[in-house]
């Protein structure tokens, strides 16, 4: 009998079996289960419906508004308002109001609820994002969410597994968004259809754990059911640290593929070759390099979301931007992922970089990613955003055109006013060590308050 | 279950974001989402559309957010089921939990276009595009899916599993279970989840 994957280790376990294959059907214990302001509501309704009056354990349902907050109408108010109510009555602790939270998928690896070997059920298509600390999870739908909060479980088929085998060395500008960019336009929108996408090989050494989780987060985009990494030094260094900062220590299995695995089939790919990557519209698989794209003038540049608005993020634009303005026709938005990056950039001063460079800097949500609000696209418009998805209509009006890239090459364009690589501004490339320094860009690190106790918050 | 009914065609990669915009994802009713089905891609569809009607999609049809608004507006819309050459997998489990009928039919988009009449045959597991004369045979849903769609979708399944005790073994709230397929042959072909 072959060895098994990572992702058939951690659902082995969840299933209860010894070992199971692909096209497997299993029952699975669920350690997370997220819902969020669009999708939990509905499984709320969907819960009560059922009839059943307590939730499976409370302390196992993380609640998280992201997408339309600070609520943008009376409509998404009551939105919220569900959710609330929801928490308070089943006793979901893990509830983040506006202002303690922010975007799910940075904000539960950040506040230690996903650790490694978890299964995390998400109600929301990024929760692959999980998948960078070892966990194996996947976005579902409300009512898969429901049943999952009335009983625990959840029915899966086992994923066969994808591997992406990464070599060589990153050269200047090319984090992991250039990365995955890279591999879903050779993949395809859907060539990962169904199963699982996993990231291995000597590259990944040289890409921060806020890196990993962009490898993780745009799985979807290649259809995949999941993304993941197995945890190494970096990984284990991030999660202990998040514990350590939150005073939510706990243990948790560390798992690896064997040798002998059984691949679907086996990516190889030089990142030494790679170059800052631009997917034009309206597809994440129109993915090229920056340098062979069409200098197209942009009216928006929005350095956020659940894919770049992590401190790394904030640091590589920050580095373009100091100093620098925005070219006037240029609406620059920079809106980081939670509340934690959001304090980490303000007292790294990165924040007075992107005013002085003329962006307007938001609290946490989601919103101009999906066109929620703030940020909105009107017919023609063109931008050059950090986030998942440039499909027809998905920043506002359905003739807006929407360019997927890191936020290196994102801020290059905000100063030069049109598609640009980084190279164009004039500026040396970061040292990334600097960058994504400490482990995987700890909010932990200059001297904010986990010395004393260990609690950050 | 068969249908005989117009198709609304499409092509490929019809994601959740021309379904159902976000920009309506403040309402959960599946009446109001259905007024902007399809909006930001074919404008006259809601007009167009008759209860009953097929819509066709080609590869990876929903494809990106997870909203099961998507299914809730197309069937709030009217259409009775939806044959695509593949689906994206968070809308495939969210179309049959809430007992919306999908069908995966490779070729079907093949010279097909909308006003054509199609016949799904979903016991037979087999769908024909009558103005055109072709005839596709259709990848058959698991039995647990299927009893899943007939019952109306995942939430009275459940409901009426715990009523008979046909579920056992949760570790969740007594007396509620998903249900178990486990048992169930696996089938590397099945695009299911």
């Amino acid at each position: 009998m072959p060895g098994m994957t990572i992702t058939e280790k951690v659902l082995a376990r969840a299933a209860g079996h010894e070992s199971v294959r692909p096209g497997d059907l299993v029952m699975v214990r669920v350690d997370l289960a997220m819902g969020n302001d669009v999708t939990a509501p509905v499984s709320i309704k969907r819960f009560k419906e059922l009839g059943v009056e307590r939730v499976w354990d409370p302390s196992k349902i993380a609640l998280v508004p992201s997408h339309f907050v600070p609520a943008k109408d009376i409509a998404s108010a009551g939105l919220m308002m569900s959710m609330r109510g929801f928490a308070r009555e089943q006793g979901i602790e893990h509830f983040f109001e506006l202002g303690r939270g922010g975007i799910e998928h940075i904000l539960l690896p950040q506040e230690a609820l996903a650790l490694p070997g978890m299964v995390i059920i998400g109600a929301d298509s990024h929760s692959c994002t999980y998948g960078a600390v070892g966990a194996f999870s996947t976005g579902v739908g409300s009512t898969d969410l429901a049943a999952v909060f009335a009983t625990g479980e959840i029915w899966l088929r086992v994923p066969e597994s994808v591997r992406f085998v990464y070599e060589g060395r990153p050269g200047p500008w090319v984090i992991g968004k250039d990365l995955i960019l890279s591999v879903i336009g050779q993949v395809g929108d859907d060539g990962c259809a169904y199963q699982a996408m996993e990231h291995t090989g000597p590259a990944l050494a040289h890409l921060s754990q806020d890196s990993r989780f962009t490898l993780a987060n745009m799985a979807i985009e290649a259809g995949a059911k999941s993304g993941i990494i197995a945890p190494d030094e970096v990984t284990l260094d991030y999660v202990r640290a998040r514990q350590a900062a939150t005073g939510r220590v706990r243990e948790f299995p560390v798992d690896a593929s064997d040798p002998d695995a059984e691949y679907a089939a086996t990516h190889t790919i030089d990142v030494s070759a790679l170059e800052p990557q631009v997917s034009l519209p309206s597809l994440p698989s129109k993915a090229e390099p920056v340098s062979q794209a069409e200098r197209v003038a942009v009216d928006q540049v929005f350095i956020g979301s659940c894919t770049n608005a992590k401190i790394e993020d904030l640091r590589i634009a920050a580095h373009i931007l100091r100093g620098r303005t925005a070219d006037p026709r240029v609406r620059l938005m920079v809106i980081p992922a939670t509340q934690e990056i959001w304090k980490q950039a303000n007292e790294e001063g990165l924040l007075q970089i992107f005013a002085a460079a003329g962006a307007t800097v938001s609290t946490p949500t989601c919103g101009a990613c999906l066109g929620g609000h703030m940020g909105v696209l009107g017919p023609g418009e063109v931008c050059v955003s950090t986030s998942n998805r440039n499909y027809v209509g998905r920043m506002g009006h359905r003739e807006a055109k929407v360019f997927l890239a890191s936020p290196a090459v994102a801020a290059a364009t905000a100063v030069l006013g049109r598609l640009a690589h980084p190279d164009e501004v004039g500026v040396e490339p970061p040292d990334m060590a600097l960058m994504s320094r400490g482990p995987g860009a700890p909010l932990v690190a200059a001297g904010t308050a986990v010395a004393e106790g260990g609690a950050a918050r | 279950m068969i249908v005989e009914a117009i198709g609304h065609v499409y092509g490929d990669n019809v994601d959740t974001d021309v379904i159902i915009p976000a920009r309506y994802l403040t309402s959960t009713e599946a009446e109001e989402l259905a007024r902007h089905c399809m909006e930001d891609l074919d404008a006259e569809f809601v007009s167009r559309v008759r209860p009953g009607d097929v819509m066709v999609g080609g590869r990876n049809f929903g494809s990106g957010s997870s909203r099961e608004h998507a299914p809730l507006a197309i069937k709030g819309s009217g259409i009775s089921v939806i044959v695509a050459e593949s689906f994206a997998r968070i809308f495939f489990r969210n179309a049959v939990n809430v007992g919306l009928p999908i069908v995966e039919c490779p070729g079907v988009t093949e010279d097909a276009a909308t006003g054509d009449v199609f016949r799904v045959d979903l016991d037979e597991g087999i769908v024909e595009n009558v103005t055109r004369g072709k005839r596709f045979a259709a990848t058959p849903l698991p039995p647990f899916m299927q009893e899943i769609l007939d019952a109306g979708g995942l939430m009275p399944w459940v409901a009426r599993r715990t009523k008979t005790g046909g579920a056992s073994g949760s570790s969740g709230t007594p007396g509620v279970a998903v249900g178990v397929p486990e048992g169930e042959p696996p089938q590397a072909d099945w695009r299911l989840d």
